[in-house]
């Protein structure tokens, strides 16, 4: 796994290390001082995935709470649904993670570590899309579906844990996939907030080194080997489910 | 082996399904105009009609898939609504069958046919699995439980649905056009459960254009239009001379092919 991440990077030092510009010196790989840096930069590999799991997990959670009143029959869930989406979707992520980090422990009166107050604010905000999503996923199901679930009276728990969610949630894997993509993307900026993630990191090291380009070079190859693998792990799970599909 | 209730029809004991006068509109169209109609256990009720003639709604209302506007149903005494007491005099006595089987496609057939006995009746899943080869055993899909829906034919699916209603062990069986959707040469099994089905004393309504079919089973034939109940009469009666003028004109065209 170490091989593969580097050999990017190892391509692209080849490539422009000769140039006058680049100083590939200071992530060198072969001198102690470069292989410190290097491994300084690795380590907020971390968080950014610890940040983004646990975020994803959430807003999953939270997405779907959402959903449901938005596909109820009553006008008044329905709307707290929309109240939600649009709400939450009106707020950029970076202004919610300053908002929950210096604005919700002065109002609700409680301390949150930056690592929460991250995850919390990168949960809601995706939480609207998840919302949308699992929507979506839910109405594409054939009312025929619903009606078989209801005709061996099923409770509506029952029904959605065992009929529908299951047959959903395959359809909306691909959609998933992406937004823990996005996730990922997103979780940099909890760095504002001093999260000692991929991100934070390369801007402490780009501090004390004085050499931006090379190293914010190498961040972008982490995010970028980070997204790959991620979005070839989604593809293998939905070739996998895409096997035992049945309809 | 599971115990069926008492087949034999008491005159004084109300009738099993009492429907008075039941509306019901989809927007501004009439569905349901004044439907009445009453049905005793055992008894078998053959609904027939063009299409849009409300039919299929009348049954749907009966188990609550549809809400009627105005009118009353009752199921073996009790109001048809949203009470906890109407919940469970349909899920003790109703079962369906589908025009699209509907079953569950990520669900093996035994899946299929347990979830409702374990989740709505609260069975252990070893009773359960039980009564899952009974039934699948009375509709002839013995040694197919590990399948999934879609490895099935349509005649064999849709025979895993009307297992799948059996194993909620109702007193009532409605019938949404079960072979609507099949091939010819599939028509006939799936008829054959149903009529074996209604030998063993089952209350049952069949929407149906199967009319050779009706005949054989049914007690009571109802032809509908427009909403309505036009013609109700036993079958012979019904087939040899309906009284009115579009309940003829319908069994012609139905007849000729």
């Amino acid at each position: 796994m170490r091989i593969l991440k580097f050999w990017p990077l190892l391509t692209l030092l080849a490539l422009a290390g000769c140039s006058g510009s680049w100083g590939w010196y200071v992530v060198n790989p072969a001198t102690p001082a470069g292989q410190r840096n290097l491994m300084f930069l690795l380590d907020g590999l971390y968080y950014t995935i610890a940040l983004s799991v646990t975020a994803i997990a959430i807003s999953v959670l939270l997405g779907l709470l959402v959903a449901l009143p938005g596909l109820a029959r009553q006008r008044p869930p329905r709307v707290i649904n929309r109240v939600y989406v649009e709400l939450v979707r009106a707020v950029p992520i970076l202004v919610l993670i300053l908002w929950v980090y210096y604005g919700l422990p002065q109002v609700a009166d409680i301390s949150i570590s930056v690592f929460w107050a991250g995850v919390l604010a990168l949960a809601i905000s995706d939480s609207a899309f998840q919302a949308e999503i699992f929507r979506a996923g839910i109405q594409s199901i054939d009312r025929g579906q619903h009606e078989a679930a209801h005709s061996i009276s099923l409770s509506y728990v029952d029904k959605m844990r065992f009929v529908i969610l299951p047959q959903a949630i395959k359809r909306i894997l691909p959609a998933l996939g992406n937004q823990l993509v996005y996730m990922l993307k997103m979780s940099s900026l909890v760095s504002v907030i001093g999260m000692e993630e991929l991100t934070r990191r390369a801007n402490e090291l780009v501090v004390t080194e004085y050499r931006p380009l090379e190293i914010y070079t190498v961040l972008v190859m982490e995010y970028l080997v980070l997204i790959l693998l991620v979005s070839a792990g989604v593809r293998w799970l939905e070739a996998r489910m895409g096997m035992s599909d049945r309809r | 082996m599971p115990a069926k209730k008492s087949a034999e029809q008491d005159s004084h004991k109300p009738p099993l399904i009492c429907m008075r006068e039941v509306n019901k509109f989809f927007g501004t169209f009439q569905a349901l105009d004044k439907v009445s109609l009453d049905i005793g256990a055992s008894e078998k009720v053959v609904i027939c009609g063009p299409s849009g003639s409300g039919k299929s709604t009348l049954i749907r209302c009966i188990n609550r898939l549809e809400q009627h506007d105005a009118g009353e149903i009752m199921i073996d005494g009790v109001t048809v609504d949203d009470s906890a007491a109407a919940r469970a005099v349909l899920r003790n006595n109703v079962g369906m069958v589908f025009q699209q089987f509907n079953l569950f496609p990520h669900l093996s057939i035994l899946d299929n046919l347990t979830l409702g006995p374990v989740r709505a009746r609260g069975m252990a899943p070893a009773a359960a699995r039980e009564l899952a080869e009974y039934y699948l055993e009375r509709v002839r899909i013995p040694e197919q439980m590990q399948k999934f829906p879609d490895q099935l034919s349509g005649g064999q699916q849709q025979r895993v649905a009307i297992a799948r209603a059996l194993c909620m062990e109702p007193r009532i069986m409605l019938f949404d056009e079960p072979t609507s959707a099949l091939d010819p040469e599939m028509i006939a099994e799936v008829l054959d459960v149903i009529g074996e089905l209604a030998a063993t004393g089952m209350t049952m309504i069949v929407v149906t254009h199967e009319m050779g079919f009706a005949g054989h089973v049914a007690d009571k034939m109802v032809f509908m239009d427009h909403g309505r109940i036009v013609e109700m009469a036993p079958p012979k009666r019904f087939f040899s001379k309906p009284e009115s003028d579009r309940c003829k004109i319908f069994l012609q065209q139905i007849l000729r092919n």
